[in-house]
């Protein structure tokens, strides 16, 4: 299925308003989903057997930077009957304040790989996902403060007692 | 929080169950991996992994390096592959400057060469490792010996045993030594009686098929689910290998067969699967190997002008955009992702996919239910690198 089909579906399926937007540029074309409909389009994608995207390959938690305070999810879907791939990507303004975290719905239902991604997203990035089964830090230790791969990280001068270099 | 998986498993510990602690410094772990059990006498009920020990914020690294200044980085992810590690970094620079359509073909099989090379010492490490997990120690000594040779050669060619950084964005660091080509065919003489040596100590053993065949079964949807590739996947029985799906480098010229699972010695995707199909690739790498030579030694010889260097790029500067870029690693599908902004030497973001990571995230659904002693034969059979887990 080429990347115009897949939108047609989509749009089909879950309304135009489904799509946000495209990004053509390079050689991956990705389409930017609506944030709450991409569970529902991630479990369609992958049981249509028209599209068969029954591997993900990649999540990915990005903070776009200081000035523009949006975060994102992206996802790299790769269809292993069709051997093709497709990104997703939802993205979501954020004011960074530390009481709330940007959160997205979780796909880790449709795809179970999702769930150590997501975890790794949340303790790197910081971004919440809805009803993810067990959302704890996975790479840095339970009590680590901050997210690190954020843009605006400054990491914190004592843990336990020993300075951080 | 509190209301995590894992808060639940263990608040609802039975009196008649126990946790237990498997690692970090349990050797089986193949490193530094912790392994929470609940388990009732000798029966698992529950593994929970705990990762991150050997966290060392790679994409952190990456985000205030240059590219070339990360392949160092790159190479200490997977440690046993580093060839094979940096061959796909650098691939990922070169599609993104577009450049990739200009190596000459010289440079694509010495990095072909040295990365299958590097993928037989790979699984070398992982069938020998294996058989002293099921208590098995000759595989072991005879796998380290062989492999010796090839760190001999990769040291010869790069200077370093381990961590290479030989493979370059837009080159190598050198060219082969003179009688590289010859010391390689000399060593494959040599390394492919002692392969039929292994399998038959070990592939056929009595003892060992009964301690891997119907143990740990990965079923292939499952295996989807979870992400899994590599040889997990395969041994699942599905042909699958990016080499072949992605036709990158100069895999397109080469022949090879894809080894999968069969269910042999019991059911397909069992430890004994997964075993066979790294014996199987390692024989694979030899021809793949041998062919490169031929053509090394034929129409790309070593010549006069040649000049690894010569198409390195002087800045690299890719354009504005998104690029995930996929390679076949001994352990699996190694996935990179860039984001960059098209004005700076340093990517805005990387995101590194390791195949350990996803496919140690298989082994709570597949290690319900069985005997301690074969949750660490299921540990070996899926082949981890705590380097590229952590990252």
């Amino acid at each position: 299925m080429t990347f115009e089909e897949i939108k047609n579906l989509l749009t089909d399926k879950f309304g135009p308003d489904v799509i946000l937007g495209e990004e053509p540029t390079g050689r991956q074309p990705a389409l930017i989903i609506q944030p709450e409909a991409i569970a529902q389009v991630c479990l369609e994608l992958r049981d249509n057997d028209k599209t068969w995207f029954d591997f993900l390959a990649s999540l990915t938690g990005v903070d776009y930077g200081i000035e523009e305070n949006i975060f994102g999810v992206v996802y790299h879907l790769a269809s292993i009957p069709y051997k093709s791939s497709l990104t997703l990507k939802v993205r979501k303004y954020h004011d960074r304040n530390r009481e709330e975290l940007p959160s997205f719905p979780t796909v880790s239902e449709v795809w179970k790989t999702a769930d150590w991604h997501e975890r790794e997203a949340f303790d790197l990035v910081g971004i919440r996902f809805e009803n993810h089964p067990d959302l704890r830090r996975i790479l840095l230790p339970d009590d680590w403060e901050g997210y690190p791969l954020r843009k605006d990280y400054k990491v914190q001068e004592y843990y336990n007692g020993i300075k951080v270099d | 929080m509190e209301s995590t998986r894992y808060h639940k498993l263990i608040s609802e510990v039975e009196p008649t169950e126990m946790v237990l602690n498997m690692g970090p410094q349990h050797p089986s772990t193949h490193g530094v991996l912790r392994l929470e059990l609940i388990t009732d006498g000798e029966i698992v009920k529950e593994v929970i992994p705990h990762v991150g020990y050997l966290h060392r914020c790679f994409e952190k690294h990456a985000e205030n390096l240059t590219y070339q200044q990360t392949i160092p980085f790159v190479d200490r992810l997977d440690y046993l592959a580093s060839m094979n590690s940096s061959h796909a970094w650098v691939m990922g620079v070169e599609r993104m400057l577009g450049i990739d359509g200009d190596i000459p073909k010289r440079i694509e099989y010495i990095r072909v060469l040295v990365s299958e090379l590097n993928r037989i010492g790979s699984h070398l490490i992982a069938l020998g490792t294996y058989g002293i997990d099921i208590g098995a120690f000759t595989p072991f000594l005879w796998c380290f010996r062989d492999r010796e040779h090839i760190m001999n050669m990769l040291e010869w060619a790069s200077g370093s045993r381990m961590l290479y950084n030989y493979i370059w964005v837009g080159g190598l660091y050198y060219d082969l030594p003179v009688g590289f080509e010859e010391r390689c065919k000399e060593f494959i003489d040599y390394f492919k009686p002692k392969m039929r040596e292994l399998n038959e100590l070990l592939t056929g053993n009595e003892i060992f098929i009964s301690r891997t065949a119907n143990v740990g079964v990965l079923p292939l949807s499952t295996a989807i689910n979870y992400g899994c590739s590599g040889p997990m996947l395969r041994g699942s029985g599905l042909k699958w290998d990016l080499r072949r799906v992605d036709e990158y480098s100069a895999y397109p010229e080469l022949e090879f067969e894809i080894p999968v699972g069969k269910g042999e010695m019991g059911t397909v995707g069992d430890c004994w699967d997964r075993f066979k199909v790294r014996i199987d690739e390692v024989e694979q790498s030899v021809g793949i190997i041998s062919q490169c030579l031929e053509r090394l030694q034929s129409d790309l010889k070593r010549t006069k002008e040649f000049d690894p260097r010569a198409k390195l790029p002087k800045k690299i500067i890719p354009k504005a955009q998104d690029f995930y870029m996929r390679a076949e690693n001994p352990k699996g599908e190694l996935g990179f992702y860039f984001i960059t902004d098209g004005k700076s030497e340093i990517p805005k973001r990387v995101k590194a996919r390791g195949p350990s990571f996803c496919n140690l995230s298989v082994i709570s659904e597949i290690s319900r239910g069985v005997l301690i002693a074969d949750l660490i034969a299921i540990i070996g059979s899926v082949d981890i690198v705590l380097g590229e887990l952590d990252r």
